[in-house]
């Protein structure tokens, strides 16, 4: 029998390792996989047994011993008996491409990687012209997953196009909206998957570097990148000449310092290049004049691990999943006041309430879900009217939402939506990378006026300014900090207006 | 976290190190931090002369992000999440708790020199909030209990139970 316990943070942050810790004791070594996102049911111990792979969760070390009982005899008398893990519901009906392998095994075992269709997808692009990749991606409908949606075949067309004598491949692991951890999850599950991703756009393009921009919130990614990418290049995956075509990618890993702004790609850029993680201007866009001056593809984790499944299913494959103009999956992330939060993959075009009453079941407090904010911090506040919004990167445009990175939390019946606006400016204020005034001024007075709002004083004049002050951030904005930063404040006062009256709500 | 950086740190071999890595100031300073716990106002002149760059734009630098720190900070860093997430889960509470029971605010240390709290903004433990970072631990569900244990544990010999 062989036995799994994750190591990825939310395993490791509810115990994980004290589970592990008494396998050892009663003399059993466990394998540490990754986690297959169903966090709700973490510490999640699998065993490899006759009637397949079994599931008990969520575990604690004091378990281990009735559970090794019970495996012994009947293990499905033991009380935290789930059954076959891939038959659990909330996973079964999932359509996992980038998450096929999550939790499978040990996500730093190269072996188990390739047993697993790894590296598939790199070795049919070795064989490929850089623009038969390019077309690939095209024809797959990828759009970048940080938020922006921007068709990744068409960035990568640009580069590709340059003449230069250094281009660069920069993957965006800053993943720093609340609500979302789907990046992490990659990088902590299968994190071979995001360096083949990177090595087939490196050869795409024609970049010989490539760097992860990871943020410091996430050592146990850091640490795995890390032994992931010195794995693969001592087989050969990466470095001078890779599996012998004498095409040369090289990767590294660099750290974040705690700046939310740098998740915006040309502040990442900077900070990359070790200066102030100042956004710029565009144009030149970064695929034109990117890091170092030099024509970069710049892409989300997410982005660039689906390269890997276009590479090796095709792209016809890829682009059958979804709706409209949204193709492919979608990496929903549930978290917040929830039952069952967790990660979820589904073609787009599942509605809202299906993933947060379907899949989540409700608030974690059992109390009524009065708002959901969908896409981070940035993203607007959806009261019960516009739960059946299906996700899809058009609709939720067309209500004045986002879907972002694909993060979505909950809140139950005792939130405050308008302190919730004000912490949208506040958060606004400490993270502002201050280049422009409506972003760093604005947000400052952002949270003046909401608190002259709120204990009503001259109301009405105040919300008047409010809605001026959130015009001047949209339009006048570089980015999308300032420029979207007024989503959730208008969204709360548009959906949540008695919660201004001064009276507050709940106990927040 | 805690070493005594006097003012005569010597972070020679660090830029030697780093001085010809592109882009290699965050890396520097990350290195700085990791050996000093700190990165005192005294080693800017020598980043700044390793790197070719003005003392103006190193301390820009070090001043930009919220991960340098310029003093000595405790023994153990506790970062509390204010993300949303975490504020539909109660955070707003937990770190009303942790001010009181450590007598800080954000950013301070408390008297012994043992605690330094901070905020963060989202662990990507978002799922099973609130949540909070013990130096490079992260601890899920955390209630004011939960952290008064994870305090408890940090005083003693046998350290944070995971």
């Amino acid at each position: 029998m062989t036995f799994y316990i994750p190591q990825d943070t939310t395993a490791l942050a509810l115990g994980a390792e004290s589970v592990a810790r008494a396998l050892q004791t009663a003399g059993v070594e466990p394998v540490r996989n990754g986690s297959r996102g169903m966090f709700w049911l973490e510490p999640l111990l699998e065993v490899d047994t006759e009637e397949g792979r079994i599931g008990f969760g969520p575990v604690s070390s004091k378990d281990i011993p009735s559970i090794l009982d019970a495996l012994e005899t009947d293990a499905s008398s033991h009380d935290l008996y789930l059954g076959q893990v891939e038959q659990i519901d909330y996973l079964a009906s999932q359509q996992r491409l980038t998450y096929a392998r999550a939790g499978l095994g040990d996500p730093v075992c190269l072996d188990n990687y390739q047993a697993l269709n790894g590296f598939k997808g790199l070795k049919t692009a070795l064989a490929m012209t850089g623009q038969q990749i390019v077309d690939q991606v095209k024809d797959s409908g990828l759009r970048g997953r940080g938020g922006a949606a921007f068709p990744a075949g068409i960035k990568w067309q640009t580069v590709l196009n340059c003449e230069a004598e250094q281009k660069y491949i920069v993957c965006n692991a800053d993943e720093g909206d609340s609500g979302t951890f789907a990046d992490r999850l990659v990088m902590e599950s299968d994190p071979y998957q995001l360096i083949e991703g990177m090595a087939i756009a490196g050869l795409a393009v024609g970049a010989t570097q490539g760097y992860i921009y990871l943020r410091s919130e996430y050592p146990v990614a850091h640490r795995l990148l890390n032994i992931a990418i010195e794995r693969a290049e001592a087989a050969n995956f990466l470095g001078d000449n890779i599996q012998g075509s004498g095409k040369a990618f090289h990767l590294e890993v660099r750290l974040g310092a705690g700046a939310y702004i740098c998740g915006e790609e040309t502040s990442l850029l900077e900070s990359l290049e070790g200066k102030r993680g100042m956004v710029r201007a565009k144009p030149p866009l970064p695929a034109i004049e990117g890091l170092f001056g030099k024509p970069t593809v710049v892409n989300n984790v997410l982005t660039l691990a689906a390269i890997s499944t276009i590479l090796e299913q095709g792209a016809e494959t890829y682009q059958n999943f979804g709706m409209g103009r949204s193709r492919g999956t979608l990496a929903i992330q549930l978290a917040g006041n929830i039952k069952r939060g967790g990660l979820i993959e589904l073609a787009f075009g599942v509605t809202l309430r299906e993933v947060v009453e379907g899949y989540g079941q409700g608030t974690f407090s059992g109390r009524p879900i009065r708002a959901i904010q969908v896409g981070g911090p940035l993203g607007a506040f959806l009261p019960e009217s516009q739960w059946d919004t299906p996700l899809d990167y058009e609709a939720f445009a067309a209500i004045k939402a986002m879907i972002g990175h694909g993060g979505i939390v909950v809140f139950d019946d005792s939130a405050d939506m308008a302190a919730q606006a004000r912490f949208a400016m506040e958060f606004c204020v400490a993270e502002s990378c201050g280049k422009c005034t409506p972003c760093r001024i604005g947000s400052v007075r952002g949270v003046e006026v909401i608190d002259r709002i709120v204990a009503n004083e001259d109301r009405d004049n105040n919300l008047i300014l409010l809605h001026d002050l959130c015009d001047t951030m949209e339009m006048g904005s570089l980015c999308a900090m300032g420029g979207m930063t007024p989503f959730p404040v208008r969204s709360a006062l548009a959906h949540f207006s008695s919660d201004f009256t001064g009276e507050g709500r709940g106990d927040n | 976290m805690e070493k005594s950086a006097q003012n005569t740190a010597d972070i020679s071999h660090l830029v030697t190190q780093f001085r010809s890595v592109p882009g290699g100031l965050l890396p520097l300073l990350h290195a700085i931090q990791g050996e000093l716990g700190y990165v005192p106002e005294s080693t800017v002149p020598a980043i700044a002369a390793g790197l070719n760059l003005s003392r103006a734009e190193v301390h820009g630098v070090i001043s930009f992000y919220h991960d340098f720190k310029t003093h000595p900070v405790g023994k153990t860093t506790v970062q509390i999440c204010r993300s949303e997430a975490c504020q539909s889960m109660g955070s707003r509470q937990l770190e009303a708790h942790a001010k009181a029971t450590l007598g800080v605010d954000y950013h301070q240390t408390t008297d012994d020199g043992a605690i330094t709290l901070e905020p963060v903004y989202c662990l990507g433990n978002c799922a099973c909030s609130p949540s909070v970072r013990i130096n490079n631990d992260i601890y899920a569900r955390v209630d004011a209990a939960r952290f008064d244990q994870l305090m408890a544990d940090l005083g003693s010999d046998t350290g944070v139970s995971k």
